[in-house]
């Protein structure tokens, strides 16, 4: 049941030491601190989720940011009611964005290609609607699901006294702060990376690349398609509701603006900037995504007229004035550029970009001497 | 029609078919024996393809019933059809194109060892040995093992077609249905299909097939149905219908 | 009754933006096979396009008065508009009438903005798969609102009704109705009068001249049309620009009812696709349709009655309808066969 070959193992155990060591070899990008490695860990998740759906069956969902919303709410709920331990937040995030993947993915995966798109973008945009409405009793509505002093925490006060100040989520008594929270975040990202390198190896994996690749075909060979796309749709709901429930792990606040259809959008762009349908890319994908908006969002005027000021003065004042487009507020509109670019240019992402290269590397010395870069095998998916 | 019934696998029976006002199928009776291939031919637009597009779920007849091996097939699903033992080349292949040869070959397998539908996701493929083993024997039969690791999509067109026969063989089902398995093919290949088309009859399926080339079908046909404008107008041995007049003047055109 | 018709014609001038984006999205996707996430995006420049054209017209000279102070002491500043300077009363008007005159700046600037988009990026994505077709357009979308939003701000802008067109018409009386039961705001009237002009413009123009004919065709069947040797490119590049245009003169004539602002266009793209999908896929009749029906409902359900019953039913009955057609009649209300079946 856990037989692993040679080369997943390799893929494995790369991707764990690569994720485990990220507070060191982060350093030198500044970008080591634990609420932005959190947020590569979280994100990394929700992709890796994604890519089941998307990458691997071929369904472009455009609301899976509804899913991270439910987990977070959940979360937030289950630490206001229960307790502020983890565990039994992640677990009801979970349960929970599966039965909201359950409902929308039956309802939604009756249609395919585009209209499946309107369909779960429709959906998303509901539950984002309702948030913000009618929901507001469960939600908070525009303030946000917050922890307050009052909350009745039934389990934990039956246990402790209630203290002065606001709590933190734990891990039975390991408070989910600082590096510890990263590292929470990490594991939890090694076990999503194991479970989806299971399914992608798998005959149940295979299945849902052939619905990709001719859902016809797989009719007429004999399989019964529509519960293999709702168990993916489910998976990766349950993904992004997991990462949902540690985005409150790590910050307990919920808000409706998560769920909102440019949120889809952009999972939707760290899945294809990495390369949808491999297992490393996404992550890779979320990853820089994320690093950028925190550097470009970071820089305002001032850290822009100190980077020109080599120029001349007449030159200063345009330059900045263009750079500031893309930064601070504008980090949005480096990011639409980035979509069109990658798009346009690389639809299979950076591990195609990587996989050109390895052959552009591969092909040349075989005139002369092929032995010596057939350890430059393509890179590990 | 006096055959005995255990023998006979697939019975359409009186099926018509109706496209708005346009009769494309009328009155087809039609018998499989077990273990004969039973080959339909019939000038363009007499219905062929319609008539397969019925057998396997894919048409759904306006009257009459498609009954398979005591199942009825009518107003079954594609999927339910496969399960109960039919497969299906079709015209343009139905393929794979981004999986290795390998794998097009073993995912059929996985359809038949597991159902329809099942959650085999803590299993690894490199641990489905048997499945492997059994890919790669039929690809040596259809003399495609050597490029088993390549990409399906990359294959020429008769290398195609002899992977989605693979493809079905692997499932060892009961009937097979091939819609114009040399169409486009070279002389060569054409021969090749041939010879692997007569060992997969010496194992005793059953198979229904569509067909121009005459050559074709005069070297694998136990019965010939001919059809023309929606109708069954002759049926037969090849050598009957060779022989009969209403065949030369609708088909064959003398030409034979 | 009366609470009725006075629901359902709120719901028309609504229904009309729907029906105009949604009849240029579905004649793009018709044409072009390509689905535009763009298409929202056009609505909201077109928008901006009154938003700038107001802002020119009331470009201003100060002079410094040196006779007169303000009642702090400073030299009172005399701002002018340079159009009522040039051009006196009539400049007034111009002012007053801004939002409907920037009809003649959005045509030219809408043309332009389709006509590049479909030769510089759509162009190259006939022949990709149509989730490539979706990122891309998404993110050009994404793209053009931040560009808004850099030059516009963040911050809705309000654009004034024509001061004659302030006030509400009593359409109740009209009908034989009491006095006042019944009013309907005259620029609402007047938005609603505009769609259905142009609706029924694009209808003639396809049903009367060859070039329609050719697209209509060219929508039915594009292989065959395009075997009779006619150049349905060039013809569908024109078609992009005048979905565009569609586009924006919707948004233009909206701004008054909606103040415009960056991210006006995803608000109206969402609810356009599901106007869309409900009416068909490429069926213009059917785009039309539900959008004035979409339109109407989404007003209904709007009413507090029928909120006490069904709270928050306003907010999501547009995505309740789209998702229970799509499910009942997949291809929706008027839709063809073999659209997007793949």
């Amino acid at each position: 049941m856990f037989f692993m070959n040679r080369r997943d193992i390799l893929v494995f155990a790369g991707f764990t030491i690569l994720v485990l060591t990220m507070p060191i070899w982060l350093t030198p990008t500044g970008a080591a601190y634990p609420a932005l490695m959190q947020t590569f860990a979280i994100y990394g998740i929700m992709v890796i989720g994604f890519n089941i759906l998307f990458g691997l069956t071929g369904y472009l969902s455009f609301g899976h940011a509804a899913f991270l919303g439910v987990g977070s709410y959940t979360a937030v709920w289950s630490f206001k009611l229960l307790t502020m331990n983890a565990i039994p937040a992640l677990l009801f995030a979970v349960l929970l964005s599966g039965v909201f993947a359950v409902v929308i993915g039956y309802v939604s995966l009756r249609r395919s290609g585009i209209y499946f798109s309107i369909l779960t973008l429709a959906f998303a945009q509901m539950c984002y609607s309702l948030a913000y409405s009618v929901l507001t009793p469960i939600t908070n509505g525009e303030t946000s699901l917050q922890l307050t002093l009052q909350d009745p925490r039934v389990i934990d006060l039956a246990f402790t006294e209630r203290g002065s100040g606001l709590p933190v989520p734990n891990l039975f008594g390991l408070p989910m702060t600082g590096l510890t929270g990263f590292y929470f975040c990490a594991v939890i990202l090694v076990l999503a990376f194991f479970l989806a390198q299971r399914i992608t190896n798998s005959p149940f994996g295979m299945t849902l690349k052939g619905i990709k690749s001719n859902q016809n075909r797989m009719d007429y060979t004999g399989f019964n398609t529509r519960p293999y796309t709702l168990a993916a749709f489910v998976i990766s709901g349950m993904y992004a509701g997991l990462a949902g429930g540690l985005l409150a792990v790590t910050d307990p606040l919920a808000g409706a603006e998560r769920m909102q259809w440019t949120a889809s959008g952009e999972i939707v762009l760290m899945t294809i900037l990495g390369g949808a349908g491999t297992l490393f890319g996404p992550v890779i994908g979320a990853w820089l995504v994320k690093y950028a908006e925190n550097i470009f969002s970071a820089f305002n005027e001032s850290v822009l007229h100190n980077f020109f000021s080599f120029l001349p003065d007449g030159m200063e004042e345009p330059f900045v004035w263009v750079a500031a487009l893309f930064v601070g507020e504008g980090w949005h509109l480096t990011l639409g550029l980035l979509f069109m670019i990658v798009v346009i240019f690389l639809p299979g992402g950076i591990m195609e970009g990587v996989r050109r290269i390895g052959t552009l590397f591969r092909r040349r010395p075989d005139t002369s001497d092929g032995s010596a870069v057939s350890a430059k095998q393509q890179p590990a998916e | 029609m006096t055959t005995n019934d255990k023998d006979i696998v697939l019975h359409v029976a009186d099926v018509h078919k109706t496209f708005g006002g346009l009769h494309a199928l009328s009155d087809i009776d039609l018998q499989v024996e077990q273990g004969k291939t039973h080959a339909i031919i019939g000038p363009n637009g007499a219905g062929k393809s319609t008539l397969l597009n019925v057998c396997v779920g894919r048409l759904a007849p306006t009257s009459g019933a498609v009954i398979f091996d005591g199942h009825t097939l009518t107003g079954k699903k594609p999927h339910e059809i496969n399960q109960v033992g039919v497969a299906r080349v079709f015209q343009t292949p139905e393929i794979f194109p981004e999986l290795s040869v390998l794998h097009n070959v073993m995912v059929p397998a996985f359809a038949k060892r597991d159902g329809s539908f099942s959650l085999n996701f803590m299993r690894h493929l490199d641990t489905q040995s048997d499945i492997r083993s059994e890919a790669e024997s039929v690809l040596e039969d259809v003399g495609l093992v050597a490029q088993k690791d390549v990409h399906a999509g990359s294959l020429s067109r008769g290398d195609k077609r002899r992977m989605e026969l693979a493809m079905c063989l692997i499932q060892h089902p009961r009937l097979l249905l091939l819609d114009e398995p040399t169409a486009g093919m070279s002389r060569h290949d054409t021969n090749t299909t041939i010879d692997l088309l007569k060992r997969i009859k010496e194992r005793g399926m059953t198979k229904i097939i569509i067909e121009h080339d005459m050559h074709v079908v005069f070297s694998l046909a136990d019965k010939i149905s001919v059809l023309a404008q929606g109708r069954i107008i002759a049926e037969g041995s090849p050598e009957e219908v060779r022989a009969n007049p209403k065949v030369q003047e609708a088909y064959l055109g003398g030409a034979h | 009754m009366e609470a009725i018709f006075a629901q359902f014609l709120n719901g028309l001038d609504k229904g009309g933006a729907y029906a105009l984006i949604a009849l240029g999205l579905t004649l793009v996707f018709g044409t072009l096979g390509v689905v535009n996430f763009a298409h929202g995006a056009l609505f909201m420049l077109g928008a901006f396009c009154a938003v700038t054209f107001r802002r020119l017209l009331t470009l201003e000279q100060v002079t410094v008065s040196e006779t007169e102070l303000t009642p702090w002491g400073s030299p009172l500043e005399i701002r002018v508009p340079y159009a009522e300077q040039w051009f006196g009363d009539f400049g007034q008007v111009l002012i007053d009438y801004s939002v409907p005159f920037s009809i003649l700046l959005a045509i030219p600037v809408m043309l332009i903005i389709g006509v590049a988009m479909e030769r510089g990026l759509i162009k190259h994505f006939y022949k990709r798969p149509h989730a490539e077709q979706i990122l891309v357009t998404f993110g050009l979308a994404i793209v053009l609102q931040e560009v808004v939003r850099s030059f516009f701000g963040a911050n809705p802008i309000p654009q004034p009704i024509p001061s004659s067109l302030v006030g509400a018409a009593d359409v109740g009386s009209w009908l034989g109705m009491q006095a006042n039961q019944v009013v309907y705001p005259w620029w609402r009237l007047v938005y609603l009068l505009f769609s259905v002009v142009v609706i029924g413009g694009v209808f003639a123009f396809l049903q009367f001249t060859t070039f329609g004919m050719v697209v209509r065709a060219g929508m039915a069947d594009r292989e065959t049309v395009g075997l009779l040797g006619i150049n349905i490119d060039r013809r569908f590049t024109i078609m992009f620009g005048l979905a565009a245009i569609l586009a924006g003169l919707a948004g233009v004539m909206y701004t008054p009812l909606l103040p415009p602002n960056f991210h006006l266009g995803m608000d109206f793209l969402v609810l356009s696709f599901v106007v869309v999908v409900v009416g068909g896929m490429g069926s213009l009749p059917g785009a039309v349709a539900a959008g004035f029906l979409l339109g109407i409902v989404q007003s209904f359900a709007s009413m507090t009655e029928v909120k006490a019953i069904i709270p928050a039913i306003d907010q999501i009955i547009v995505y309740l309808i789209a998702v229970i057609v799509l499910l009942t009649r997949p291809r929706g209300l008027l839709g063809r066969r073999g659209v997007m079946e793949n």
